[in-house]
């Protein structure tokens, strides 16, 4: 475990990353207590720069607290971007170890079905889906895994492709075990790896796409979220710039740290990938 | 003066390997015309003291001490350009892996040429590919000149790389086991190559290898190295057939014995038999040609109980899928698989599992055949799991298992990484034997360890089979290892049994031509190991 915090350490984005996702999940966490009472409550008169009346951030067309949406904003997009990750894992993990441990015309079918998903466009499916559903918090969910898990089954596929013919795979089939034993104790701890870092690179896209969705007004409408903070100040973005930037930063914060955290996993969980790199700095 | 002179060579490991130094205090010579081998086993430092020379060692590999002299001239402290300049020119190195040493996209006469063009041969260089090419006895140079790479086999690749080390006619040849992924009948063919064009033009030759059959076959002088030092030199009938230092008589004490003995014939009753089973593999589809590859066919054999059956031939003779049909790893197409009587063909995966208990397998690559993110407790245990052992019991016997096969019962918790080669195949044995088979499938369990442990590892499974009276189907590509541990032999050329019976019949009076091609091949054929009771061992 050590072994492995050395090797993370080493790229120093990664550290970065990881300490700015610490910091926006405490911020997260501790909203209640640093703006207690309603995002959504008038707090002071409306258009104030940020600095003013004690709003550190400014406050919105309708006087209330740019920070403190920004804070519970934080709350709904790692929610959601967590949760939709995790139903994206299950779905794609399941396809993609079916395709690829039983190969044949299983794989077949899996795929086309995968790829029939690839084709349409992923934000439109969204779209599509939450307008259908109405929007909800799970709705929103259920509309970026169904539109997430694609790339994971595929490369869970290729993973258990190359692993199902190794050696030490042979040899459990050759003692008997069954093929779900075979696939979670043998084939899966080893595909890992890629599974971890293609999983923290998701909630980065699942954070975009949800703040994409609540910009167009698809966001649950009893939820103060980050896209839904630049939608609103994306009108009056003439007179009161803070209302769109300081959400904007948020998630481009938040994402960047998680893009930097999922490379600083590829690197410690690839040791020999990581060394070459290691040598061309 | 020597043609190479290499004196007091001392190369660093980086900070942290198990050692300070990858070689330390190398002196040697090669003269013209002879053929000096370095013998040793994997991480003696025999590659680095040929990547020295060569100027060709990685920069975490520094060189410390010690001065190399090509005809008199000093090699270290040169320039990359004056290195250079003398790489090709006056020495020329070829490597282990003839697949993966030329560019798949040039054609090899380019290839080839390229070499001359790079020395400045200029314009002539091309009309001298097809004579370069007939030198290392390639058929039709001027048509596989135009070839890509792909279409030549590992042997005719080798070829192609030795006329490209040969093309400038250097003074000293360096070859790293060129031989090592070669078959035996191939690797025959190019050791009798390199002899040849040696005498022909006189050359020094620097033969890196691992095999004392190789180094009997070729050697003029030999070179023993162990952990990074020269441990014995001197001629080749010296340190064969009268070696001093006990490593090197450890070594070749190691090397498997090539006489087979008479055994009786077994009348027990039959455990496994074969009968007309086939298998095909299918290339392409939908579009173009479909390639058909006939694995497995007319591959009868039946195995009695307590005997060990050895299936021999080359790379491709289709060995490792007839076992593979046993443990239904490798689906056949037609025939049948009779265990006792019961045909194993057509059984579903749950009415085959009681007899997955009954026949095991060890696998060759014992780096490959662990899973990397268990325990070796685990590891061994799980297959009585599996059939129902309760864990603890299991677990025990793991235990047992591991005194059973000569390892520490510390080794439970640890991960196999923590292993070495030899150690892991152990493991392996471990684990097959865990389920208490009648019959044993070994897939080259030995093919991939070097000799010491080669020798230990066999000796390990001979006395398993003598003490649980195992049956065992024994898989290799080593006459040798087959000699030494078959009661019987089925030879197979191209997914056929050519021929079979008795080790000493088929090795002693061969019928089937291929077989005798085989039996020509082995390496040192002409040597006998000397019988070394080494008072300390």
């Amino acid at each position: 475990m050590s072994d492995f915090w050395r090797r993370y350490a080493r790229n120093k984005g990664a550290v970065v990353g990881l300490v700015i996702l610490i910091l926006v999940a405490l911020i997260a966490a501790t909203a209640p207590l640093i703006f207690p009472g309603s995002p959504w409550d008038m707090a002071g008169a409306p258009f104030l720069p940020p600095g003013e009346m004690g709003m550190l951030l400014g406050s919105d067309s309708l006087g209330r607290d740019v920070a403190a949406g920004i804070a519970h904003g934080a709350r709904v997009s790692l929610l959601v971007g967590a949760v939709s990750t995790v139903a994206a894992l299950a779905v794609g993990v399941t396809l993609g170890a079916i395709a690829g441990y039983l190969g044949g015309l299983a794989d077949d079918l899996v795929m086309r079905f995968t790829e029939f998903f690839q084709t349409i466009p992923s934000f439109v499916l969204a779209i599509l889906l939450v307008a259908i559903f109405t929007p909800t918090l799970s709705s929103v969910v259920f509309a970026i895994a169904i539109v997430s898990w694609p790339p994971v089954a595929r490369v869970v596929r290729a993973e258990f492709l190359s692993l199902r013919s190794r050696e030490f795979v042979q040899a459990a089939e050759v003692l008997g075990k069954s093929r779900l034993a075979i696939v979670v104790t043998d084939i899966l701890p080893n595909a890992l790896s890629p599974i971890i870092v293609l999983a923290s690179l998701m909630v980065a896209t699942a954070i975009l796409l949800e703040s994409a969705l609540s910009f167009l007004g698809l966001g649950d409408p009893n939820l103060m979220s980050w896209g839904f903070l630049i939608g609103s100040g994306r009108s009056v973005i003439r007179i009161a710039w803070w209302m769109s930037v300081f959400p904007g930063i948020a998630i481009f914060l938040t994402v960047l740290a998680l893009n930097l955290v999922g490379e600083g996993l590829s690197d410690a969980l690839n040791p020999r990938l990581a060394r070459t790199r290691g040598g061309k700095a | 003066m020597s043609l190479l002179t290499v004196e007091g060579l001392t190369v660093a490991l980086p900070p942290g390997a198990e050692r300070p130094h990858a070689i330390t205090d190398i002196t040697l010579q090669v003269d013209r015309g002879e053929i000096l081998c370095v013998v040793g086993e994997s991480g003696s430092g025999k590659s680095i003291t040929a990547n020295a020379v060569m100027g060709l060692l990685p920069k975490a590999l520094p060189r410390q001490a010690g001065r190399i002299l090509l005809e008199g001239q000093e090699l270290t402290g040169l320039g990359p350009e004056a290195l250079r300049r003398l790489r090709g020119d006056r020495m020329a190195m070829i490597f282990q892996e003839p697949m993966t040493a030329l560019n798949p996209l040039m054609r090899v006469g380019d290839q080839i040429a390229e070499v001359l063009e790079v020395h400045g041969a200029g314009a002539r260089a091309r009309d001298r590919v097809p004579e370069l090419l007939a030198a290392v006895n390639l058929p039709d140079p001027g048509s596989l000149a135009r070839a890509h790479p792909f279409r030549l086999s590992g042997g005719q690749r080798q070829r192609v790389m030795i006329a490209m080390a040969l093309a400038l006619e250097p003074a000293l040849l360096i070859a790293d086991e060129p031989t090592t992924a070669l078959d035996v009948t191939t690797q025959m063919q190019i050791l009798r190559l390199v002899r040849e064009i040696q005498t022909r033009r006189g050359m020094g030759v620097m033969f890196i290898t691992h095999d004392f059959g190789v180094v009997a076959e070729i050697a003029d002088r030999v070179v023993v190295m162990q952990h990074g030092r020269i441990v014995e030199q001197g001629a080749a009938d010296e340190v064969l057939n009268r070696p001093q230092h006990p490593y090197t008589r450890a070594l070749i004490a190691a090397v498997p014995h090539g006489a087979p003995q008479a055994r009786a014939a077994m009348a027990t009753p039959v455990v496994l038999a074969a009968q007309g089973v086939a298998k095909t593999y299918r290339r392409g589809g939908w579009f173009g040609p479909r390639a058909t590859v006939r694995a497995v066919h007319d591959a009868d054999f039946v195995l009695r109980r307590g005997e060990t059956l050895g299936l021999v031939g080359e790379s491709g003779s289709g060995k490792s899928t007839l076992a593979r049909c046993v443990v239904d790893l490798v689906k056949p197409e037609a025939g049948r698989m009779l265990f006792h009587g019961q045909d194993l063909r057509p059984l579903s995966r749950a009415a085959r599992k009681p007899f997955r208990q009954r026949i095991q397998m060890v696998f060759q690559d014992p780096f490959a055949s662990l899973n990397p993110r268990r325990r070796v407790g685990e590891i061994i245990a799980e297959g009585p799991i599996t059939h129902g052992t309760p864990r603890a019991a299991a677990l025990a016997r793991a235990r047992d298992l591991l005194a059973l096969v000569q390892l520490d019962p510390g080794a439970m918790d640890r991960y196999p990484h923590e292993f070495s080669g030899g150690q892991r195949q152990r493991i392996g044995i471990a684990r097959a034997l865990a389920m208490e088979p009648e019959l044993l499938i070994a897939d080259e369990p030995v093919s991939a360890l070097d000799v010491s442990v080669q020798a230990q590892v066999l000796k390990l499974l001979a006395d398993i089979r003598g003490r649980l009276g195992l049956t065992m189907l024994f898989i290799t590509h080593d006459l040798r290892v087959a000699a030494q541990v078959c009661d019987r032999v089925a030879v197979m050329q191209q997914g056929a049994i050519v021929e079979q019976g008795p080790t000493d019949q088929v090795f002693g009076a061969p019928r089937h031509p291929y077989t005798r091609q085989l039996l020509d091949s082995i390496p040192g054929r002409g040597w006998t190991p000397p019988d070394l009771q080494d008072p300390q061992a």
